[in-house]
């Protein structure tokens, strides 16, 4: 198994963003997902500064994979995604079905991310003609719809695509054409001050309770918790998961990718450090079920 | 060229109610988890869906079968099951989101035309070509985030007829992209056909007339004495965020479009959808009979004006009795 960095979920500036990258440079991450994918107003960093940012990851012998915006909405949006699926060097994260279409129509290869909703073996393999590599699984999937997922797919004698699951970070749960951060300020979205820039992990939403419940990220709704598939690893290594997938937080993203590339070396699961996994056992997502009483 | 009223049952009595009052096409779903109204008590058995293909027939109104969740590898024969159903039936249209029962459709029912379901999260012209050609979708039902100049652009560009939502409960997220249900209780209206599910909601007296609100624990609302309480789905309670407690997401209010309707007509929308399969007939009768008269007074009046009458009549039945332009109007984004 390998380590990949998924796309920044959060508006940071590009100095921050390029510093973050840099010092990932040294960590031990096989795959970079890079660019914007939750809202296109995010500019600090142009789609031509996602690319010098990929040549510089990939002259390091990284793999570096392009992701789009999960949610199109004006045609600028469009235009921009065709620019990404037409870069003619990286491989593209298509995160909605203009991008897998775009990809289709200029026989570009692509990697399913998380929000295509792929939830069977037959639609799986629709993809895979209109040339799907590797499926990033939802969110929402766990291991008996993963399981169920090849098995299907084996009966079927469809060969099976390179296979990523979410290991670590908030999930992202829900998108809108609203901005939350926006709302939150009383701000309307077409004036909305780039307000993200002051929330770089998001701002934290709790219940009257004070429970930590939701996290507002923009137009993005990700949960509090924090997703940790680490204690799994065995499972997912049954599974033949072919990518961890981390997603990148303002601190302690270090560490993490090294607790998971010493697991990996190791071959021993590190114990929970996160919040929740109940989805990748067939549960809510926000349970926490512990998985060495299974 | 008019607009056709497609208007919700989840009953043979909101069936009859919609048909009454001059609805152009009902949808309609079957009784299990194909559809993202799968609550209990809901929809219609194979055979009542027969019947209710005839009456609609009988009276020159159309029937749409809605099998908009996703079924998962196992599952798969349920769900194509409830297509061979629906084609036999004799349904005028299939509204699915999930791409492989579009093709499961597309082969083995062709006369049947495929509408793309509002969970099938197509927002734009290039999302709605891989619909067309792939599997020769008919008419693409779009989710509510686009403002109407984005509609107006998309009908435009757009391979295939577009259907847009016109009244009713507004969900804020995109549609077929929301995993805040299954978040909190397991159960999602991509998988399940169901958003926030009635046992997982737990209703809490306290003194002086107070009421909270709790979903799988999770505290959704709380309301003073007096206050109206609405159903908790997860983006509709109030949380705190920086400091302040509010409707974080959105407040509880429903979809309202009847002051677009001259817009949404020239921009070559081709039907109306009210939301509603939950709701009873009443509601349904209501609302049809409203939207059948403004959509009427639309080919008949110039200019169109919206009479206080029906706006007064829709605020009654929406939720938290309040009514919204939502994405279509730019401000509210």
């Amino acid at each position: 198994m390998k380590i990949s960095l998924g796309p920044l979920q959060y508006f940071w500036k590009k100095s921050e963003v390029l510093d973050f990258y840099r010092a990932a440079a040294g960590w031990p991450v096989d795959v970079f997902y890079l660019g914007e994918t939750v809202c296109s107003k995010r500019r600090e960093l142009r789609l031509r500064d996602w690319l010098a940012l990929a040549e510089t990851l990939a002259d390091q012998g990284r793999e570096v994979v392009l992701s789009s915006l999960a949610l199109i909405e004006a045609e600028s949006d469009l235009a921009t995604l065709a620019h990404l699926v037409d870069n003619k060097k990286f491989k593209v994260e298509a995160n909605d079905l203009s991008a897998v279409q775009l990809c289709h129509e200029h026989q570009v290869p692509f990697i399913a991310g998380p929000t295509l909703n792929i939830y069977n073996h037959e639609a799986l393999a629709l993809l895979q003609r209109c040339g799907l590599t590797r499926l990033v699984l939802s969110v929402d999937q766990g291991a008996q719809q993963l399981e169920a997922l090849q098995r299907q797919a084996r009966l079927a004698a469809q060969p099976f695509p390179e296979l990523e699951v979410l290991v670590w970070g908030r999930i992202p749960l829900a998108y809108s054409a609203r901005c939350f951060t926006a709302r939150a300020h009383n701000l309307a979205k077409d004036d909305c001050g780039l307000c993200c820039l002051e929330y770089p992990d998001g701002l934290l939403v709790e219940t009257r309770e004070s429970q930590p419940f939701l996290c507002i990220n923009g137009i993005q709704v990700q949960s509090a918790a924090c997703c940790d598939l680490g204690p799994e690893l065995n499972e997912l290594a049954k599974l033949e998961v072919d990518y961890l997938r981390i997603t990148p937080q303002r601190q302690d993203t270090d560490l993490v990718v090294r607790r998971f590339a010493e697991a990996l070396s190791t071959r021993t699961p590190p114990a929970r450090h996160g919040d929740c996994n109940g989805y990748w056992h067939g549960g809510a997502g926000m349970a926490q079920i512990n998985t060495l009483e299974l | 060229m008019t607009m056709e009223l497609v208007c919700p049952a989840g009953s043979q009595a909101a069936l009859a109610a919609a048909l009454e009052q001059g609805a152009d096409a009902v949808y309609l779903g079957l009784r299990n988890s194909t559809n993202a109204r799968a609550f209990p008590g809901l929809n219609f058995t194979p055979e009542a869906l027969a019947e209710a293909v005839n009456q609609a027939h009988a009276r020159g109104c159309k029937i749409y079968l809605a099998l908009n969740t996703y079924p998962t590898s196992d599952h798969m024969a349920l769900w194509k099951n409830s297509i061979d159903t629906a084609a036999n039936a004799g349904v005028d249209a299939l509204i699915i989101a999930e791409m492989s029962l579009l093709d499961y459709a597309a082969r083995h029912y062709p006369g049947t035309p495929r509408h793309l379901s509002v969970q099938g999260s197509a927002t734009s012209p290039a999302a709605l070509r891989f619909f067309h050609e792939q599997f020769g979708i008919a008419r693409a039902v779009l989710p509510r985030v686009l403002s109407l100049a984005q509609v107006e652009r998309v009908c435009e560009k757009s391979p295939v007829g577009i259907e847009v939502f016109a009244f009713g409960s507004l969900c804020i997220m995109v549609e077929g992209r929301c995993h805040l249900s299954s978040y909190v209780t397991g159960q999602s209206p991509n998988c399940h056909g169901v958003c926030s599910p009635a046992h997982h909601v737990h209703w809490e007296e306290l003194p002086g007339d107070q009421r909270r609100v709790r979903l799988n624990k999770v505290l959704i609302d709380e309301f003073k004495a007096g206050e109206s309480a609405s159903y908790p789905t997860v983006c509709k309670g109030r949380y705190l965020a920086g400091g302040a407690l509010f409707y974080a997401l959105e407040e509880p209010t429903s979809l309202n479009t009847l002051s677009l309707l001259p817009r949404l007509a020239k921009a070559g929308v081709v039907a109306l959808k009210i939301e509603g399969r939950q709701r009873g007939p009443a509601y349904v009768a209501k609302v049809t009979r409203v939207w059948r008269q403004a959509l009427d007074a639309l080919q008949q009046q110039e200019p169109f004006v919206v009479r206080p009458e029906w706006q007064a009549a829709l605020t009654h039945v929406a939720e938290g009795h309040q009514t919204t332009l939502g994405p279509y109007h730019r401000p509210w984004h």
